[in-house]
């Protein structure tokens, strides 16, 4: 059988399973972040929104919607891929994967798709939501499907790391509860870098969602604090970096191999 | 052709434990073959090997002439692979978990279906394709593992202790099925507690302890080097006196059960003359101990001493 198809028809199996179950599960994937940016939309948009007034030009939520569906994404492409993995390991069922005439790079693609397939449908359904609260109009389609996919894809990889290394169920979630979460409230979702200090807009740049938000702003709202092609050039350069470390520690078997 | 050939195999964990002191084992295409050990022998690390599960520290693996390090994925598929624990999605559906491993080696979602449907319906699980695996008995719970190992048709399978804990019927019906895939072509590897198991089903076998092969031999050559066999003897008359037999050790265990060791030299023939004559009528016999059993104590008794593997 020609290779090429051999490792298409696995990823393809990969990916189907990953979709399977989340979608199984909705209730616990999809329905929830649903919920919780609903929330955000009514309380930070429309009450608090409304004494705020206008941020960059913009009404407050219009500012705030693209940074509250790109957090949907990051924390929903992460969670899955986190989650599946972790379990696959617990379960022991990763074995099935690892006995199988697989390249690695198969394994972790069918994974991050699997992230990136439960991010985006988080994505649409949350930007379906906010449309109740808002006129939604794109800037830019190319920068937003882009910058929508490629965050999924880096975080689904980031998450697939901290599959690699947990040991237990506690380490799935402190990453998400003490490093995603700051780094996305602190990632200009709320509020543009503008507003800060000197010093804290210079910190802020440190910080690599910030550059994701501003990219995906810019292409729904065409506004950005930070140049399109260096946030484009820090997404690729961190989902280049984090796959081939990913890579690594699939070929050393670190976590999954004794 | 070798299904497997093992040379210098060799596995030291990072907190230090030898598991594997450098093992050679071949296995011939076709064969049915024993790998058999006490707890923490090194079987479960060698098929882990083998398998692509566990790293190895040293030596080489061939399946089939393929060699694990430079044709990873040429291994791989000839490979099928039934681990000791359950290691499936507790809640996938039984169909799902088959289909997705034919998946995993290419195979198209049509086919694998098609292939699953076999696999399920050989193992009598084709009625349980719907439910989430949890919900299956421990005996289906094997079945379904030894389904999904050949979903893929592999030239070799590896069982590692495919009936502990499946009742006696079932697993008569798994040895049925056993034989009858290695009858089509199928070279199978199998380590099992159950020595009766091994006898009964296997043509070679490997004893490893400890790291090492303590034995390599064909079954009936291997059974040939027990000196003496212990059997239990039930009688039709009470016993009233029974004097010694020249030739036999003889037990009296109650008034109506024996037990006579016979040395391979003497045969079972001239114990019952002895008795004849002596107006003793046997009326059932039975191996006090499987014979299998008796040889893999004193080997593995032998090697107890041997500590770590040697420079």
């Amino acid at each position: 059988m020609n290779r090429a198809v051999v490792y298409w028809t696995a990823f393809r199996t990969i990916l189907t399973k990953e979709i399977l179950r989340f979608a199984r599960i909705w209730v616990q994937t999809v329905l929830p972040p649903a919920i919780t940016m609903a929330l955000y939309f009514v309380i930070f948009g429309k009450l608090i929104g409304s004494q705020i007034g206008d941020m960059e030009g913009f009404r407050y939520i219009d500012f705030i919607v693209p940074g509250l569906i790109l957090m949907s994404v990051i924390s929903n492409s992460y969670a899955n891929v986190v989650s599946s993995f972790y379990s696959s390991k617990f379960q022991r069922n990763v074995e099935e994967l690892l006995i199988a005439p697989l390249p690695n790079f198969i394994i972790l693609a069918g994974y991050v798709a699997g992230g990136v397939a439960r991010g985006v449908t988080v994505g649409i359904t949350v930007t379906l939501i906010s449309l109740l609260f808002t006129d939604l109009e794109v800037h830019s389609y190319g920068v937003t499907l882009a910058v929508f996919v490629l965050t999924s894809i880096l975080f689904a990889t980031a998450g697939f790391i901290n599959a690699v290394y947990a040991n237990s169920f506690d380490d799935i979630s402190i990453v998400p509860t003490f490093v995603l979460t700051p780094l996305t409230y602190l990632g200009g979702v709320f509020y543009s870098i503008n507003m800060l200090p000197d010093l804290w807009q210079a910190v802020s740049l440190a910080n690599p969602v910030l550059y994701m938000v501003n990219a995906f702003r810019y292409g729904l709202l065409g506004f950005t604090d930070i140049a399109i092609w260096q946030a484009f050039s820090i997404i690729v350069a961190f989902i280049v970096a984090l796959g081939l470390f990913a890579m690594w520690l699939l070929a050393r078997g670190v976590g999954i191999k004794s | 052709m070798k299904a497997l050939s093992l040379r210098g195999l060799r596995k030291t964990y990072r907190n230090g434990h030898e598991a594997l002191c450098g093992i050679d084992l071949d296995v011939d295409e076709g064969d049915f073959f024993a790998l058999l050990g006490p707890n923490g022998a090194g079987k479960s690390t060698a098929i882990g090997i083998i398998a692509s599960l566990v790293n190895k520290s040293a030596g080489t693996v061939e399946v089939f002439g393929h060699d694990l390090d430079s044709q990873p994925s040429a291994v791989k598929s000839c490979i099928g692979l039934v681990p000791q624990e359950f290691n499936f999605n507790q809640f996938e559906p039984v169909v799902e978990i088959v289909v997705n491993q034919a998946g995993y080696y290419g195979i198209p979602r049509r086919d694998a279906y098609r292939r699953a449907e076999a696999s399920l319906k050989q193992l009598d699980l084709w009625g349980k394709r719907d439910v989430q695996a949890r919900e299956l008995s421990g005996g289906m719970k094997r079945r379904l593992m030894i389904a999904r190992a050949l979903v893929h048709e592999p030239r070799l399978l590896i069982l590692d202790e495919p009936t502990a804990g499946v009742d006696i019927e079932i697993r008569r019906s798994m040895w049925e099925f056993l034989r009858e895939i290695n009858a089509n072509g199928t070279t199978i590897i199998l380590t099992t507690h159950y020595l009766e198991e091994a006898e009964s089903l296997c043509r070679h076998i490997a004893i490893i302890n400890r790291g090492r092969i303590a034995e390599r031999a064909r079954m009936s050559q291997l059974l040939r080097q027990l000196h003496t066999e212990t059997f239990v003897l039930d009688v039709r008359d009470e016993l009233v006196d029974l004097d010694a037999i020249p030739g036999f050790t003889i037990q009296v265990v109650d008034s109506t059960t024996l037990e006579v060791s016979v040395s391979r030299d003497a045969g079972l023939g001239s114990l019952f003359a002895a008795l004849g004559e002596r107006g003793i009528e046997v009326v059932s016999l039975r191996n006090k101990q499987n014979r299998l059993e008796q040889l893999f104590i004193d080997m593995v008794r032998n090697g107890a001493d041997a500590e770590g593997c040697a420079p």
